[in-house]
């Protein structure tokens, strides 16, 4: 059931994206919190066209991970609560589908946090 | 000593100063490290769809997703990521790791002001315009799936 393509597949889409977004970087000195925002717009855009879900079945994990995979989730939560559950489920859609990312990336470093303390900064963010 | 010049000459000093991201080597290391971090998750993809075979695809995705935010905030913590992120540029961003990371990052970073204005304020500081954008952006989506 494991194929070697589906790594091969990811590895080159995901490295091909952030490729992408370090050319943004080197040409206009974007910021971290710019990059991110943008990607997730993308992703949305690319779900509301229903553009996503065939490059997911292509791409797999390399769809996915990137940020883009996190922005097509809650753009196709919001639509399917719409589609399911009216008005009500445009409003609980989104978070619905990312909660667990989410919900564990703020557990996670706020847990982190209380028990590792800053060390000097080797540069990143 | 006109003004005009003495801008123009400090700009020119900036400009000097600025580090400069070598090009080719910076693209091909964003592509190595985003690559390995995708194909980390389809790792643990295969992993949870083998161990749970019941649950959904979406599912799977999901929990997959959440491994690879918890072992990031772990690598934040013990100082690993800023390396991978110093050495990567916008291929320890773009992933899922990257938002991860900006949430954690801070929070540690910001500890010693304390738990509440430290730890639990600071840690938006990158993530919250993320965040923000999704939330109205799925809302926005919502209301496109009314329609269509």
């Amino acid at each position: 059931m494991i194929s070697v393509w589906d790594y091969v597949i990811s590895f080159l889409v995901g490295g091909f994206i952030c490729f992408l977004g370090q050319i943004l970087v080197i040409r206009t000195k974007i910021t971290t919190a710019r990059i991110l925002v943008l990607f997730l717009v993308i992703g949305m855009v690319l779900e509301v066209f229903n553009i996503y879900a065939p490059f997911k079945e292509f791409a797999k994990a390399g769809a996915s991970v990137p940020i883009i995979g996190f922005g097509a989730s809650l753009a196709r939560g919001a639509i399917m609560a719409a589609k399911e559950y009216g008005v009500i489920g445009i409003f609980t859609g989104g978070l619905t589908a990312t909660a667990g990312g989410i919900s564990m990336a703020i557990f996670a470093s706020f847990l982190f946090a209380l028990i590792f303390s800053s060390k000097t900064k080797k540069g990143g963010h | 000593m006109d003004k005009e010049k003495r801008n123009v000459n400090y700009n020119i000093y900036v400009e000097s100063k600025i580090p400069k991201t070598k090009a080719w080597p910076s693209l091909f290391k964003a592509f190595l490290v985003g690559g390995i971090i995708c194909a980390v998750g389809q790792g643990f993809f295969d992993l949870y769809s083998h161990l749970f075979p019941n649950l959904a695809e979406s599912e799977v995705t999901s929990c997959m997703l959440m491994s690879i935010i918890f072992l990031t905030c772990f690598f934040t913590g013990i100082g690993i990521y800023d390396v991978v992120g110093a050495w990567g540029g916008a291929g320890s961003v773009i992933p899922i790791t990257g938002f991860s990371n900006s949430i954690s990052s801070p929070a540690i970073e910001f500890k010693k002001e304390g738990i509440i204005y430290g730890i639990c304020v600071k840690m938006f500081t990158i993530a919250g315009p993320v965040i923000v954008c999704g939330v109205v952006g799925s809302i926005i989506c919502g209301f496109i799936g009314l329609f269509i």
